[in-house]
């Protein structure tokens, strides 16, 4: 084996080992920036938002969107599909309030497809309607303002 | 005190924003296909080279060693494939690379010291092996673990394992004593470094620990010089595990260990609590303590000694004067594979085997391997950002903290940045225990990124039923 053909493979080894580090950078770089709103998921999505304002008219009165109206979060709303809605400071709520008087879980609004339900999770200091501490779970109507904390959600239609 | 790091915007999924679909991430597995045949050809291909240049013709066993290297990267992707689908792309490629050319550079110093008829070695066969053992551990935590947070719920039990594994060297029987430390067991012909081991399980047992106590740690305490630290009665958990790694220090006489056990608790501390105060108390005690060490162990005084001045006495500083040699010698470009001379060092096969690489692939060569473990790291924390619970996180900075920490504290010590602490060489040293536990280390990391690139599992709404009237409260 030459002289020269063993320096040809070293930089060639060389040149193995950059082209690797680099194919990951481009790996890296277009999963920052490749993350994309799935098309699928979103059509899966649609067919169910018009069914949405059917159920609502069916029963007057019923809210479509929670509403976040004081707070560091005002102004922040939620379209209510059914699910459960958890509040808090943690991460694993449905909205994150950034509030230091909330609790990580605080409270959350459950439906039964008929009406919304307001449920204090055990937080330090509590979930008011009006001036009344929630102990247990309470049906809302839409306008009825929920205090934790310094801020102030309702439902609205 | 909410999870310490922010979740990205757009990252965040029903944030109550209103409008917007689920950002779904792409799973990239054909991508991490290709970066693995790349990988392969890496491992594969430093070893014919080493044969090449030290015999004229590609080795005879490399139908083994290439065919065993491809056969444990095709089942761990495969794994991958089926158990962690949405896993992060890069980090199995990595880690196949390095182990590659670890695997390579092990037979290549095996060649060396057969030829100088050494006591040692050989060290290659084993070290497949164990490779081979690390990725069919690696797709046991994959196959086993299907949630990591079912880790939490045994916090404590992972603390006492963990601390269990420190302490057998300590055991009389079967713990040995090897040049001074006390870190082996020794049982049925093999020996084992449990403290890799125990290193994985701690992490563990850090995170779900921080993870419930971190509000009393972080919201309590004095402010002083601007920063915030702790009260008197939070510091129990520091001052344990500061004691603990000045303990491993006095007995097992284990300076990279106790460095790195102090080094992720700090840093776990701080993460979880966002509160730097740790960061200079943690800093200031080991200083405190490696001070002490320093006058009251001669082999601490040694290691410092060899960092500062090590030709100033030659003859006890071989190994680390010949490594300085061995990258000067090595430059830029390097001798090539096979070329070089790294078995003039000692233990060139494990703590020193980055400078040997130094040496045959200079510093350019060097530069792209620590860049490797940079991106295992990189990807560690970006996983972390993107999960969404806190043990998660903890869990997953932990982990790339105490790979990113042991990367620093023995190449550093070898490239004389700081003083030379023995602690292997993720994934390229010769050692079974360490090999087996990085690759745990990165199934865990692959577990928790799947976790948290998976799309949100879609929310099954019950059709409203007029006539029961059943308040569904989950």
């Amino acid at each position: 084996m030459s002289e020269f053909t063993l320096t040809l493979i070293k930089f060639g080894f060389l040149a193995l080992l950059w082209i690797f580090v680099l194919s990951i950078v481009s790996v890296i770089r277009s999963d920052l920036f490749g993350a994309r709103v799935d098309p699928g998921q979103l059509a899966k999505e649609s067919p169910r938002a018009p069914k949405q304002p059917k159920q609502s008219k069916r029963r007057r009165g019923v809210p479509t969107q929670l509403v976040i109206t004081e707070g560091s979060n005002a102004g922040q709303t939620l379209p209510l599909s059914g699910e459960t809605i958890t509040l808090g400071r943690g991460t694993d709520t449905t909205i994150r309030l950034d509030d230091d008087y909330v609790s990580s879980r605080h409270a959350r609004f459950v439906t039964n497809g008929e009406e919304w339900f307001v449920e204090d999770m055990g937080s330090t200091n509590g979930t008011y309607i009006g001036s009344s501490r929630v102990t247990r779970t309470t049906v809302i109507n839409a306008g009825t303002a929920v205090r934790m904390g310094k801020t102030v959600v309702e439902l609205r239609k | 005190m909410s999870v310490s790091t922010p979740t990205p915007p757009g990252r965040s999924r029903g944030t109550g924003s209103g409008s917007g679909g689920a950002i779904v991430h792409r799973t990239r597995r054909t991508a991490e296909l290709m970066l693995l045949i790349l990988a392969l050809a890496i491992g594969v291909g430093a070893y014919a080279i080493v044969g090449l240049a030290r015999e004229g013709s590609i080795p005879a066993d490399i139908v083994v060693y290439g065919g065993g290297l491809t056969a444990l990267a095709v089942a761990a992707h495969v794994v991958r494939r089926f158990f962690a689908p949405y896993a992060d792309p890069v980090l199995l490629p990595i880690a196949v690379a390095l182990n590659g050319i670890g695997l390579a550079m092990i037979q290549r110093i095996d060649m060396s010291l057969e030829a100088s008829d050494s006591p040692f070695g050989p060290f290659g066969p084993s070290q497949l092996l164990w490779s081979a053992v690390g990725v069919a551990l690696f797709c046991a935590v994959l196959v086993v673990i299907r949630d990591h947070r079912r880790l939490q719920t045994l916090t404590y039990t992972w603390g006492l394992v963990g601390l269990g594994l420190l302490i057998l060297p300590l055991l009389p029987g079967i713990g040995v004593n090897i040049n001074g430390s006390r870190i082996w067991i020794s049982m049925l012909g093999f020996s084992f470094q449990p403290g890799e081991i125990a290193k994985v399980c701690l992490v563990v047992f850090f995170a779900g620990y921080l993870v419930v106590n971190r509000d009393a740690l972080a919201l309590a305490g004095k402010r002083f010089l601007g920063i915030d630290f702790p009260r008197g009665r939070d510091l129990g958990p520091i001052l344990v595990a500061w004691a603990a790694s000045l303990g491993i220090l006095v007995f097992q006489r284990d300076l990279g260990s106790s460095l790195l056990f102090f080094g992720i608790f700090v840093v776990l501390l701080y993460v979880s609590t966002e509160r730097p105060g740790w960061l200079f108390l943690g800093g200031g005690m080991f200083l405190g303590g490696a001070y002490a060490g320093y006058y009251l162990f001669g082999h601490v005084r040694n290691r410092v000694e060899g960092w500062l001045d090590p030709f100033g006495d030659i003859d006890t500083y071989a190994q680390i004067v010949q490594a300085q040699y061995g990258l000067a010698w090595g430059s830029l470009l390097g001798r090539g594979l096979g070329e070089g001379s790294p078995t003039l060092v000692s233990y060139a096969w494990s703590d020193f085997i980055a400078t040997a690489l130094g040496e045959e692939l200079g510093l350019t060569g060097l530069m792209a391997i620590i860049l490797l473990y940079a991106f295992i790291v990189e990807r560690g924390l970006r996983t972390a950002l993107i999960c969404r619970d806190a043990f998660g996180k903890l869990l997953a900075v932990g982990l790339a903290v105490s790979l990113a920490l042991q990367v620093f504290v023995v190449i550093g010590g070898v490239t004389r940045l700081i003083p030379l602490t023995g602690l292997t060489t993720p994934f390229l040293s010769a050692g079974g225990s360490s090999l087996v536990a990085n690759w745990a280390i990165i199934a865990l990391l692959l577990r928790i990124s799947d976790h948290a690139r998976r799309p949100p599992p879609e929310v099954w709404a019950p059709e409203p039923d007029d006539a029961t009237q059943v308040v569904k409260l989950r």
